[in-house]
């Protein structure tokens, strides 16, 4: 027989099973280990321990403080049947994860059995996009702070009228926000955790937006405490984007076409800020949104390639809302008057004629990009003119 | 024909374990059901009658249900057990600085135990102690789920609670209760002293009456013996169950219990219920 292990006085109430485990873990199933030991009561603790993990348990004739253990099969047998889930890194992505996977970390051994979950994007081809983990680690390194990023004493007393024009934009600015936020936020929880990198990824961009919606609120109101309007119009556009249950479709109408449109809407308001606190939120609202832009072409990319279906879908998708919207107002009419007003910087005839061109060209850079990011998803110059026409009013 | 078997809802978790169990032994293609009780004496009573086939017995109603089946001429066997139902043992403890130095230093003094129909914290151990020679030894009992016969843990963590606390002179409690409340710090690592450990004894056992079905009572068995750790399915309820394999069920470990019940007439012979102070 080998030599007993020897707990010394450490007892079974203060982690000597650990030991005794370990030990254990050096036979077979089967095979047996003696324990000795000073704790009071280990002998009756012993026992109940070996009785409650499925090991046999005898005292040893002749040998004071002094127990033999014999092996269980139940901790091979809980792990018989357990299988890796992938691999840890994205190149151990499967196709399509199982549902009793759930919330367990890719790579890890899974135990069989467990409840099923419900992550019904499960489908590697309709949620994965592999520059995924490359966004993601650039988005967490490009967080930033919005009490510091932005120096909010940079004040600019403005004359009433064109704060505002800008107190109107950030508040529309805000609502468009909050759909931005609500939307990766919704679909993120319906991912499968196998897809790591797309939820954390989706993670960052609704923390961006909340960060969004905290800068142009704060910028709305440091000089005065009142919001700006909403209209019906607005809020009609953006609760289709709302109702859209398909990942690719909700994706592409958000982030390929709304955020994508935003990217020349904030880089134009960067341009005519009155004021630097205005300049520096929509500057940095930008290069967030870009992210947001470059994931959702990505991903449709990838999913292009191996659907030759999906060009049809994305542009059923929005013509569908067009239709839903054919009959609304689109943008809030205070909301175009107020980017003139930017855009001009005075009250004269001139300058006034000169904001409406800005809001013009303004327009004219969106469906710019919305037709150059249809290209890229394979659709034909003429038909991604087409479709960029279709696009809400309302920019996102 | 249905095989149906009884049990005691000693816990929510019971309808977990069996509603799972009736689902895995109906797709062996057992024709199972189940009924719950609210106490043993009631589920006893009803497999001697032949009301139940089957019945999921603390070791208490195991003996209560073999007077009663032999008061009517019937037997009931012990068909099949936890492997955690075998060998367990109850120890007696003090606080670490008593001067008590063995169980006949208990003479005179206050003990505290579970509840009255406890056959691990009150019947077993207090028996225990009256071969020990403690003598005259007051009792203090923690009543809690009377009628679920020590099922409910309650009674034991109120006795050792007490005894921290200085009420009582030694707390009696199944062995692995000491150590899971050392583990979960009711009673502090290093606080208390085994003062003395029963012989080992068995516990729960599924009893059959003899008027069961003998096929389906056979293949019952067989089923919950053939339940495998290693199969996912069953391993949940297993674990929620409190064992790792079915083993055959024996008699050879209710002596002690036996004894107890005898000494303090908790049942007579013919099994009627003749215990003071048990009113589940």
């Amino acid at each position: 027989m080998s030599a007993p292990l020897d707990l010394g006085f450490l007892g079974l109430d203060q982690g000597a099973h650990l030991l005794i485990r370990r030990a254990l873990r050096t036979v077979d199933a089967g095979g047996r280990i003696t324990v000795t030991g000073g704790a009071p009561g280990l002998g009756a603790h012993l026992r109940a321990w070996a009785r409650r993990e499925g090991h046999g348990f005898a005292e040893v004739p002749g040998r004071t403080a002094t127990w033999a253990l014999v092996r269980g099969s139940a901790e091979a047998d809980r792990w018989a049947g357990a299988e890796r889930a992938g691999g840890a890194g994205p190149d151990g992505i499967v196709a399509r994860p199982p549902a009793h996977w759930g919330l367990a970390a890719r790579g890890s051994l899974v135990e069989a059995g467990g409840p099923p979950t419900r992550f019904e994007f499960d489908d590697r081809d309709v949620v994965w996009a592999d520059l995924a983990p490359r966004l993601y680690a650039h988005a967490a390194a490009a967080q930033w702070d919005p009490a510091t990023a932005v120096d909010w004493t940079a004040d600019a007393a403005l004359p009433a009228d064109v704060e505002a024009a800008v107190v109107q934009v950030m508040t529309y600015l805000v609502e468009n926000e909050q759909a931005a936020l609500v939307i990766p936020a919704g679909l993120l929880a319906r991912v499968h955790p196998h897809f790591r990198e797309v939820q954390q990824l989706l993670a960052v961009q609704a923390a961006d937006e909340a960060r969004h919606m905290e800068v142009f609120t704060r910028r709305a109101l440091l000089h005065g405490s009142e919001m700006g309007t909403s209209s019906v119009g607005g809020r009609t556009s953006l609760a289709t984007l709302l109702t859209e249950p398909d990942f690719s479709l909700a994706s592409f109408l958000l982030s390929v076409l709304g955020e994508g449109s935003f990217l020349s809407l904030l880089a134009f308001l960067e341009r005519h800020a009155p004021d630097p606190v205005t300049a520096q939120v929509t500057r940095l609202a930008r290069v967030d949104e870009a992210r947001h832009v470059a994931f959702g072409v990505a991903h449709l990319e990838h999913q292009g390639s191996v659907d030759p279906a999906l060009r049809g879908r994305l542009r059923a998708a929005i013509e569908r809302r067009h239709d839903v919207l054919a009959d609304t107002a689109g943008l809030n009419a205070d909301v175009f008057d107020a980017l003139v007003v930017l855009a001009a910087g005075a009250w004269t005839p001139e300058a006034i004629a000169r904001g409406h061109a800005a809001v013009q060209e303004l327009q004219h850079a969106m469906d710019d990009g919305r037709r150059q990011r249809l290209a890229r998803l394979g659709f034909p110059p003429d038909e991604a003119a087409e479709l960029s026409a279709l696009h809400t009013r309302n920019f996102m | 024909m249905t095989l149906l078997m009884g049990g005691v809802a000693y816990d929510p978790k019971v309808l977990t374990i069996w509603d799972g169990f009736r689902a895995w032994l109906r797709r062996q293609g057992l024709d199972f059901d189940y009924v719950l009780y609210s106490h043993y004496e009631r589920q006893v009573e009803d497999l001697a009658a032949g009301h139940i086939h089957a019945a999921w017995n603390s070791p208490l109603a195991w003996l209560r249900s073999e007077r009663l089946a032999a008061a009517r001429g019937r037997t009931v066997r012990s068909a099949v057990m936890r492997d955690t139902d075998r060998d367990l043992t109850s120890v007696v403890v003090v606080r670490a600085d008593s001067p008590l130095a063995s169980l006949a230093d208990l003479s005179g003094r206050t003990v505290g135990v579970g509840a009255v129909d406890s056959p691990q914290a009150t019947l077993i151990p207090l028996s225990f102690l009256r071969r020990s020679g403690a003598a005259d030894v007051r009792v203090r009992r923690f009543d809690v789920g009377v009628g679920l016969h020590g099922d409910h843990i309650g009674g034991e963590r109120d006795a050792a609670r007490a005894l921290l606390a200085g009420e009582v002179d030694a707390a009696c409690m199944i062995d692995g209760n000491h150590l899971l409340f050392g583990q979960e710090g009711t009673l502090p690592a290093g606080a208390t002293r085994i003062l003395g450990q029963t012989g080992p004894y068995d516990h729960c056992t599924m009893a059959i009456v003899d008027t069961a079905p003998a096929a389906e009572a056979e293949e019952f068995v067989r089923l919950l013996e053939s339940m495998s750790y290693a199969d996912p399915e069953v391993r949940p309820l297993l674990d929620l169950e409190g064992l790792k394999q079915w083993v055959p069920g024996r008699t050879s470990g209710f002596g002690p219990l036996t004894r107890a019940v005898d000494e303090t007439g908790f049942y007579d012979a013919a099994g009627a219920v003749t215990a003071r102070e048990y009113d589940p």
